[in-house]
């Protein structure tokens, strides 16, 4: 999938992607409606399904709220890559089924770029400036977890146990 | 040879554990959506329930650290799925007494579920025991050392202070948690941090963790433990302790312990739920068990401040001269009566300046009576302070001191991120009681030790 980026830069915290006067309600798609609303008003108005943002360092530290990752989830965004993540952040995007890639991009990338990622290959390619960069790929266990949608889903499909059938 | 992170999960560093936890803490914030998830959970865990009896289940890494929870039933049907009720703590305080509706909703929300599920643990606003998420669990004695502790507020490191692995979840894990009583973690490499010395005058806990985040910086301890030792560590009361454990996340780690001592376990007298065992590190001497050693001389660490938008942002109080609109006391850092005490020395006889605003809420409701007892808080409200009882309220931004565009606060609360306590041009400093009490006085940024030299009053 063909997808644009928008850049942010080092500690990105949960208080920017959802602030927290935002906090009376879980739902993503309303949470979504908030997301950047104080660092980047426009982001919940011009983003678009699939979008990804690239950030650097440290992103998603800060409170532990779910709702930020489930706010990006609702937007549409289809993957976060950044050059590290905060603790909480990751396993939260991780249970809730939004994608993390650990990758320096914010060198690279240039806000607007059309981007293609390749999660199995752990390929980013720019397609904006015929550009490739490879990433660890997460560990296998994440993975299923983000194939079947975060931790709720995947322990529905019977934790796993039905993994085999399912690929 | 292995930490305290080790020891308490079980295994060695960057091993993933399945762990029994001894609690699952949630807020106003945070809960709804756990108990969503919960439910939703339910559904499936009664198939899996059936299946996993037949097979059994891999043991994790620890039993629990004593408590009352070691048994806790589960009000589950026959398949004993049900939520671990016993496990379970809930709390009212980000957004109660509540502000809107949609914040009454989510209370409201909230307070049925927990008497659905028979949630004993559950703390309503005035309540006794009732008060900020972290203050409660301590307080009431859910936080103990040795023990495993998850809570959906990141905050939750702050129990390392009482020799507790704790930390931070999100809803998600949260409910997993409650429906299962345990949670995988992968165990963290440990940093130690030593601070030796004497602290001078108005220099605490607030002051030791901001100049370790100041040199550390805001990544500095990112998927780690830190481990707090020394003399200055030892000397400290409980409150400032509790305080530097609170601020273990804002250099991204995952626990803040200091290990146990006749302190903390005079603490837990009559108030500590069922047992404990502390656990230390081995071999304390010996330094190969950590990933790093960041040593300190307490000398040398002043009133410190954070400015603008990062909590390692760090400079001395001295050396800033902003006006400030707004003086916070109060949160799960910095709630306490210790703290109130410093500050409450520092307004004795002053007046709070014309250009300011002071907010002071107690971290909790004892807090708030033992500040009365102690005439604290006709100390604060003869200065021209405003006083209400417990809630996170203004330190995230939420109600009862929000900040306006281009306002500036000082506050004693733990971030100061790009609009945390409001408008997103509004900006927050970071400091200690006395650091705020006495910028509340001069109406800036002030060392407390110019509001001493000021006057002859006595501080
Ligand atoms: S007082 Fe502030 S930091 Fe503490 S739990 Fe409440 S909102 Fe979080």
């Amino acid at each position: 999938m063909k997808t644009r980026v928008w850049k942010f830069g080092d500690d990105v915290d949960t208080d920017q992607i959802i602030p927290a006067e935002y906090l009376t309600t879980g739902d993503a798609k309303e949470l979504a409606t908030h997301a950047f609303a104080k660092s980047r008003p426009e982001f919940a108005r011009k983003v678009k399904e699939g979008d990804v943002v690239v950030a650097g360092e440290n992103f998603g530290c800060g409170s532990s709220r779910e709702h930020a990752p489930r706010a990006l989830l609702g937007a549409g965004v289809s993957c976060v890559v950044a050059k590290s993540f905060a603790r909480i952040f990751f396993r939260n995007a991780i249970n809730i089924g939004l994608p993390l890639v650990e990758a320096d991009l914010c060198e690279s990338v240039d806000e607007g770029d059309e981007v293609e990622m390749n999660f199995e290959a752990g390929v980013v390619r720019n397609l904006t400036k015929g550009e490739e960069c490879k990433f660890k790929p997460l560990p296998e266990f994440m993975q299923r977890l983000l194939e079947w949608g975060g931790l709720v889903p995947y322990i529905k499909s019977g934790g796993g146990e039905k993994d085999k059938e399912r690929k | 040879m292995a930490t305290i992170a080790e020891k308490i999960l079980g295994k060695e560093v960057g091993e993933i554990v399945e762990c029994e936890v001894d609690y699952v803490m949630v807020n106003d914030i945070t809960g709804v959506p756990a108990f969503e998830v919960l439910e939703e959970l339910f559904e499936v865990l009664e198939e899996l329930a059936e299946g996993r009896e037949a097979g059994g289940r891999e043991a994790g890494g620890r039993e629990t650290g004593g408590g009352e929870t070691g048994g806790g039933e589960t009000g589950g049907g026959e398949t004993g799925v049900g939520i671990k009720r016993e496990k379970v703590v809930v709390v009212q305080d980000h957004y109660v007494p509540s502000k809107d509706v949609a914040s009454a909703e989510q209370a409201k929300a909230l307070r049925d579920y927990a008497r659905k599920y028979g949630i004993a643990n559950y703390y309503e606003v005035g309540k006794e025991g009732s008060g900020i998420c972290h203050q409660v669990m301590i307080e009431e004695g859910f936080a103990a050392p040795g023990r495993l502790i998850i809570g959906a507020d990141s905050h939750t490191c702050s129990y390392g202070a009482l020799g507790a692995f704790s930390t931070g979840v999100g809803s998600t894990e949260a409910a997993a948690a409650m429906a299962t009583g345990r949670l995988w973690f992968k165990v963290p490499a440990t940093q130690k941090f030593v601070v030796d010395g004497e602290l001078a005058r108005f220099v605490g806990g607030k002051d030791i963790i901001l100049h370790i985040l100041g040199e550390i910086g805001v990544s500095g301890s990112l998927y780690k433990s830190q481990e707090f030792y020394g003399t200055t560590i030892k000397n400290l009361c409980l409150s400032d302790r509790i305080t530097i454990s609170n601020m273990a996340v804002e250099a991204g780690a995952k626990a803040g312990i200091v290990p146990p001592d006749e302190k903390v376990f005079e603490f837990l007298q009559g108030r500590v739920r069922g047992d404990y065992k502390p656990v230390y590190a081995d071999a304390v001497g010996d330094e190969s068990d950590y990933e790093a050693v960041f040593e300190y001389d307490a000398a040398e660490i002043v009133p410190t401040v954070a400015k603008p938008f990062s909590p390692a942002n760090t400079v001395p109080a001295s050396e800033l001269d902003v006006p400030v609109d707004q003086a916070y006391l109060g949160s799960c850092t910095n709630g306490r009566i210790e703290d109130f005490r410093v500050a409450a020395a520092i307004l004795r006889g002053r007046k709070v300046s014309q250009e300011v605003r002071m907010i002071v809420v107690p971290a909790s409701k004892r807090v708030f009576e033992q500040a009365l007892d102690e005439g604290l808080i006709k100390i604060f409200l003869a200065a021209g302070a405003f006083v209400c009882g417990p809630t996170c309220g203004a330190c995230l931004g939420g109600y009862l001191g929000v900040l306006a565009s281009g306002e500036k606060c000082v506050s004693t609360t733990n971030r100061n991120f790009v609009g945390r306590m409001g408008h997103k041009d509004s900006e927050v400093y970071l400091a200690n009681p006395a650091v705020v009490a006495a910028s509340a006085v001069r109406g800036r940024i002030t060392d407390p030790a110019e509001i001493a030299k000021m006057t002859k009053t006595k501080v």
